[in-house]
């Protein structure tokens, strides 16, 4: 290739490199796309009858109800939670917290299944402090809290750094109390990044699997997660049945995350 | 008065939910003293677990830094057919299920799979072995590298780039003098999330393995099997170690933004 008398910008932007495309594509068609391709042609194996049995099975139904029911609870509770702990770790100043700031992020450090053993270990039958909530819908709550935690902190906290005091001044000065201006001002600049960390909470909470498989118990028709019930109907050898469940599951993930897509478009043309 | 509020209430939910658990089983862990911990985690069974955990952590992650680079270059260097879908296919896995990905993997390069067949035929057997636990973590910790590297890039632009070409750099010069040095932080970050991610699989490990103690079984899986063999006490300890390898993530995250700053 002779560079020496390339023009400059615009063509050079178009020209695909085919070597490092080729190779970009080739790694993500084997390892992600071929294989998703393989479960979704699965789960119609039997037809569109045979794929809607499968998710209409009472146990699936009842294990995607539970799943979705826990996940919005789950990311209600942690867009509060996440939100005052963004503003805290923003806004406040104490010691230890820098200690504190990388704490966030043990969820996605830490192991999902180290975190429900954990979990068991305090909320569980040998708990010390005398709470067992082991094998019941509030285990799952406490499982699902701990591994979205980080979602709407790390969202949320680069939004309130950047975000201009001056507006909040003058709020304050023309008579708006705290909370006037935290309902006027501020969260309306929040609002897009919490609700873009809420659904990435969410999504993760659809499938979570580790955290919850040890503290649930994965009782059918009580505790048991859409990503528990596929498990149980692989080893069962039902694969058709659980590649129909995972699709629900693939094609809620895409939602959330085309919804996400839709909420950052939204977000920067109100910055404009 | 009410800042003291918010930050008894946001210290007091992370103290719940986040320290006051790991630290009661980091407790329990040497509750009996530090011979039973080291006992419980020199085993036979995990030590080879520990061993294949680092193995497999070793060939995913450069697997992924190098994919990561390519990829977030193409994506916001370049103007492709398939553009979109090249983008949106590198979110799914943070948003996909573990099991789903295993049972994916499975349905393509298990026995019974599309390519599965052929390659057992050919001496390469992929589900129930490692390469097969490679595919999965390889999956789940795909997108890290390339999501941290896009805003650098973006951020960067490609004015210095055009100028390096214009000079007379060929492609690979311009590569090595002027873009990486200029996203290694966002590269060394990302290297970080996917190293974190990659110790710590279960879900598709677990579905692609076969879970065979002392021959499929990773770390995380060892913690499972032992706590359902009622052992929770090596249970404990084995997850002390993963927890140790979590917060030395958590040291190399704040080390790396501190330096970025």
């Amino acid at each position: 290739m002779s560079s020496v008398a390339q023009p400059i910008a615009a063509p050079r932007r178009r020209r695909a490199a085919p070597l490092s495309l080729g190779i970009s594509t080739a790694y993500l068609s084997v390892i992600v796309l071929i294989p998703l391709a393989a479960l979704v042609l699965r789960s119609l194996e039997g037809g569109a009858g045979a794929f809607w049995e499968a998710i209409t099975d009472p146990q699936a139904v009842a294990a995607l109800k539970l799943t979705f029911g826990i996940s919005f609870v789950v990311v209600l509770i942690n867009a509060v939670a996440g939100t005052v702990t963004a503003w805290v770790l923003v806004r406040d100043s104490f010691r230890g917290k820098t200690i504190v700031n990388a704490l966030i992020d043990l969820p996605f450090a830490l192991p999902t299944i180290v975190a429900g053993l954990t979990l068991l270990a305090l909320y569980g039958p040998r708990s010390p402090i005398g709470v067992n909530v082991a094998y019941t819908t509030a285990a799952l709550v406490l499982a699902l809290l701990f591994v979205t935690l980080p979602f709407v902190v790390r969202t949320v906290q680069p939004v309130l750094l950047e975000l201009d005091r001056d507006m909040e001044e003058a709020a304050q000065s023309l008579g708006a109390s705290s909370l006037q201006t935290f309902r006027r001002v501020i969260f309306p600049n929040l609002f897009p990044a919490i609700l873009s960390g809420t659904a990435l909470g969410f999504a993760r909470a659809l499938g979570e699997f580790g955290s919850v498989v040890l503290i649930s118990g994965n009782q059918p028709f009580k505790t048991e997660v859409a990503s528990v019930y596929i498990f149980g109907q692989i080893e069962s050898d039902n694969v058709t049945g659980a590649a129909a469940v995972s699709v629900v599951l693939l094609v809620a993930s895409l939602g959330v995350l085309l919804a996400i897509g839709g909420v950052r478009r939204w977000a920067t043309r109100h910055d404009q | 008065m009410s800042r003291y509020a918010l930050r008894f209430a946001a210290l007091g939910y992370l103290a719940a939910l986040l320290v006051v658990p790991v630290g009661l089983v980091v407790y329990r862990a040497f509750e009996d003293g530090v011979d039973d911990f080291i006992a419980a985690i020199t085993t036979p069974e995990a030590l080879h677990a520990l061993g294949l955990t680092i193995i497999i952590t070793l060939i995913a992650v450069p697997l992924n830094t190098v994919f990561g680079v390519m990829c977030a270059l193409a994506i916001v260097r370049r103007r492709f057919r398939g553009h979109g879908i090249v983008n949106s296919a590198v979110d799914l896995p943070l948003a996909l299920s573990p099991v789903v990905v295993g049972l994916a993997l499975v349905l393509v390069y298990g026995r019974n799979g599309w390519w599965g067949a052929w390659l057992i035929d050919n001496g390469f057997q992929v589900i129930y072995a490692l390469p097969g636990m490679v595919l999965a973590t390889v999956f789940v910790s795909l997108p890290f590298v390339v999501r941290e590297v896009v805003p650098v890039l973006r951020e960067i632009g490609d004015e210095q780039e055009q100028a390096a070409a214009t000079l007379g750099a060929s492609s690979w010069q311009t590569f090595w003098r002027i873009t990486l040095p200029a996203i290694r932080w966002g590269v060394a970050y990302g290297v970080v999330l996917t190293t974190a991610r990659a110790l710590g699989e279960f879900g598709a490990v677990s579905v692609v393995s076969g879970r065979i103690a002392g021959r499929t079984e990773t770390m995380t899986l060892h913690v499972e099997e032992r706590f359902q063999a009622f052992e929770v006490q090596d249970a404990y300890a084995a997850s002390v170690v993963l927890a140790l390898l979590a917060v030395a993530t958590l040291l190399a995250m704040t080390l790396v933004r501190k330096d970025e700053a």
